[in-house]
């Protein structure tokens, strides 16, 4: 059927474009597997930049004991505070290098294994929306969907603007990754506590909760809670979204879910939107249940090279490969390690990197996955299937040839700026051309010019 | 590419039947000398060797099917020749050829030796089926050496003076399953509808310049013929629209990336064949009508660039209004 209506879109015309994006493997190996939690590991190492904006200042000193759940860093600005995740001794405060090849500070612990809360943890005082935005900056919570966007920052939402819906991103239309998946199956009342919570301070009173329809069981569930918590004005419904990458992208599933398109350059509020991944609000439920800030993270753990894939709660910190032993160890020699999902996900060079609070998944793959997609480049044939694919619309193709020759005024026409960098493009052509490293460059080169005026 | 030459197969296995085996000699020697000359170019401008892409073997195979069978086999070497070197490997290869090398090639050709190019062979094999026929032997017709010269079914539709008229042309029928003059794979509509269908399928192309470029001919010469529906028919079927249509103007390289272009430089290439087909004084215009609007996609493309996702629909008012205040 769908190749059908494609077929039909094409002669038909002024036919409404579809959203573009294309179908990737499902894989998702790890999606009945419920999330178990590691042991309490030796030492951690938390940098403090984990989120857009500057890093964190350190508020304890070498040698201080810190308990699970204490801050331990405070940021200045854009950002969100840094909390312990274990309980010990802070070993020292020095540089370490990060996954983008840059060096952040970083708070080393060693762990006494006794995983001791803090004892001032207690649920935050939630009157009014001053004392709420408080609690969420508290929280430490950043987009939890792989941006690393601090959270209260987004819910301080500029008083011009009026919110009208939440909603819910629980798409997570990456293969491999399923722990949005497990949060919606066994532990939906954390997501809904977080949820209304969240609607009550924005006044919001439509919550859309976007999930790909090939995850029937969250979608079960989760309809049972909004059955529950739509009363006294609130209105949750679910919106089963076609299975089809990249439906997480904020703008996609607005677009999805309420048929609303974002401008470029602007954000979602600008349309009367706000997105929370469903992670995220479950971190926030459980926050204004306990006061336990964000401190462990869930983490698919994946791929052809793994012993035991799993998901795993990991604490922030605890190095990546602590938590492939905890998965059996390799199996085979990795030959391509991912912080993320296959589609956007960073590759790793090493695995001695902590988890971080905006990580979802760690994928390593042996060699034989690693040459299914991967060859030599070859001329574009113009086949237009980047354009087609493009979920914002984009000549990817052109972009390329725009980025090679530095034409900035043809780029500044071209839109790149609005590239998500979702690797749809990259993954539907066909000549193995990579495109996303083009687009990035066109927007290096727009920069570039920027600063210079 | 691989795709494109499966989807050309009914037709070639088409051309075979009708024409004979000289069909398949004329094929071969289009294919080899376009992959010999491609390996040659690269290798003489020291270029990574792009045989493997199977480009030179769809253009050898499309220039083929675009040659009356009796043609001289140096003329499709000189084709060939114009096609790969000169239109494909001089403005850098596969991708980056500004018309398509195939049509290009018979272009030059039909140029250069006219007579030649227009010397149609009544197709042969068929005919020997038909035991009515006494001219042909069985060896003769299936080795395609004595076959009739005859006029295309073109030639004739151009003196069209309406339905009584046609016992000069071949019935419906046979125009459809190609039992007609003409190139070698242009006759057998059946064969390349089915290439369409597995082109299709496999999602090499899409349907948008195929129902274009064909429903723009029909309604015109709907209108021409003044709803004349076998005119119409005789229009669609004859000369090479459909092989046109459905593997020369969905080259990649040589039609607009975006829908609307697509859509636009369709419509072009179907009212540009049928005004040559009816007004000009070829009798065939397909080629001519593909190269001309093949010329015109940088600009088509210039004008149909798709808007990033989410900008603001302006109306053109106020777009005028938004440049007067500039001006002010």
């Amino acid at each position: 059927m769908h190749s059908l209506s494609t077929l039909i879109r094409n002669v038909v015309p002024f036919a409404r474009n579809s959203q573009g994006g294309v179908h990737v493997a499902y894989k998702k190996s790890t999606h009945d597997m419920p999330v178990v939690s590691m042991p309490a590991p030796k030492k951690v190492i938390i940098p403090l930049r984990q989120h857009i904006g500057a890093p964190c200042v350190a508020v304890v000193k070498k040698g201080d004991y810190v308990a699970v759940g204490q801050m331990i860093a405070d940021c200045q600005g854009l950002g969100a505070p840094i909390h312990s995740s274990v309980s010990g001794k802070v070993k020292k405060i020095a540089d370490y290098p990060t996954t983008q090849g840059m060096h952040t500070p970083a708070i080393e612990i060693e762990s006494d294994g006794l995983m001791t809360p803090y004892e001032g943890l207690t649920p935050p005082n939630l009157e009014g929306r001053e004392n709420f935005l408080a609690a969420v900056r508290q929280s430490g919570l950043v987009g939890c969907g792989g941006a690393g966007f601090p959270t209260h920052v987004k819910l301080n939402v500029p008083s011009d603007k009026e919110i009208k819906y939440l909603v819910v991103n629980a798409a997570e239309c990456e293969p491999y990754i399923s722990v949005d998946n497990r949060q919606m199956i066994d532990g939906s009342e954390d997501v809904f506590y977080g949820l209304v919570k969240v609607a009550k301070f924005l006044e919001i009173d439509t919550v859309v909760i976007g999930i790909e329809d090939n995850k029937p069981l969250a979608i079960e569930t989760m309809q049972a809670g909004c059955d529950k918590y739509s009363k006294d004005g609130l209105n949750i419904r679910i919106h089963a979204l076609p299975s089809c990458y990249p439906q997480g992208a904020e703008k996609v599933i607005i677009n999805s879910a309420l048929d609303l398109a974002i401008p470029p350059g602007k954000l979602p509020a600008d349309v009367g939107c706000v997105v929370m991944n469903v992670t995220s609000l479950a971190v926030l439920g459980k926050f204004f249940k306990t006061g336990m800030p964000l401190v462990s993270r869930n983490l698919t753990v994946d791929g052809s090279a793994i012993c035991n894939p799993k998901n795993v709660c990991a604490p922030l910190g605890v190095s990546l490969k602590e938590i492939i032993d905890f998965c059996g160890g390799f199996k085979e020699e990795p030959k391509k390690i991912l912080m993320g999902g296959p589609m956007m996900g960073i590759a790793l060079d090493n695995i001695d990197q902590p988890v971080l609070k905006y990580n979802n998944a760690l994928l390593c793959f042996s060699e034989e996955d690693r040459n299914e997609n991967f060859g030599d480049e070859y001329p574009c044939i113009r086949c237009g299937r980047c354009v087609t694919v493009c979920p914002m619309k984009l000549m990817p193709t052109s972009i390329k040839r725009f980025a090679s020759v530095e034409n900035t005024d043809q780029l500044k026409i071209s839109g790149v700026m609005v590239c998500m960098e979702c690797g749809s493009c990259a993954y539907a052509c066909p000549s193995n051309i990579p495109l996303v490293q083009y687009m990035r460059l066109g927007k290096s080169i727009l920069r570039k010019e920027a600063a210079k005026k | 590419m691989q795709d494109v030459i499966i989807a050309m197969t009914p037709a070639m296995i088409a051309a075979f039947l009708l024409f004979g085996w000289r069909s398949i000699l004329v094929t071969a020697v289009s294919v080899i000398s376009c992959v010999f000359f491609e390996w040659l170019v690269r290798r003489i401008l020291k270029r990574p060797c792009s045989l493997n892409d199977y480009s030179a073997v769809v253009t050898g195979i499309l220039l083929a099917f675009n040659l009356p069978v009796s043609i001289p086999i140096w003329m499709i070497v000189f084709g060939a020749a114009v096609a790969i070197i000169v239109v494909k490997q001089f403005f850098g290869g596969i991708g980056q050829n500004f018309v398509n090398p195939a049509l290009m090639g018979r272009i030059v050709l039909l140029s250069s030796f006219p007579t030649q190019m227009a010397t149609w062979t009544e197709s042969g094999l068929w005919q020997h089926l038909n035991p009515a026929n006494p001219n042909l032997t069985r060896l003769q017709s299936f080795m395609g050496v004595d076959a009739v010269t005859v006029a295309s079914p073109l030639h004739e539709l151009a003196n069209y003076q309406g339905s009584e008229s046609l016992s000069e042309l071949p019935s419906l029928l046979d125009m459809f399953l190609g039992r007609r003059a003409g190139s070698i794979g242009e006759t057998c509509i059946f064969a390349l509808i089915i290439g369409l269908i597995y082109l299709l399928y496999r999602r090499v192309i899409e349907a948008t310049i195929p129902v274009y470029y064909i429903g723009t001919v029909a309604i015109f010469m709907l209108l021409i013929g003044k709803f004349d529906l076998t005119y119409l028919a005789y229009q669609l079927l004859a000369g090479g629209l459909f092989l046109g249509a459905i593997f020369m103007a969905t080259d990649y390289s040589t039609c607009p990336l975006h829908r609307k272009g697509k859509i636009i430089y369709a419509i072009g290439c179907g009212l540009l064949t049928s005004l040559i087909r009816v007004y000009g004084s070829l009798p065939e215009g397909t080629s001519f009508a593909i190269i001309l609007m093949n010329l015109l996609v940088p600009l088509i493309e210039r004008y149909t660039i798709p808007k990033p996702f989410g900008t603001p629909k302006v109306s053109r008012l106020a777009k005028l209004k938004q440049m007067k205040k500039k001006e002010a």
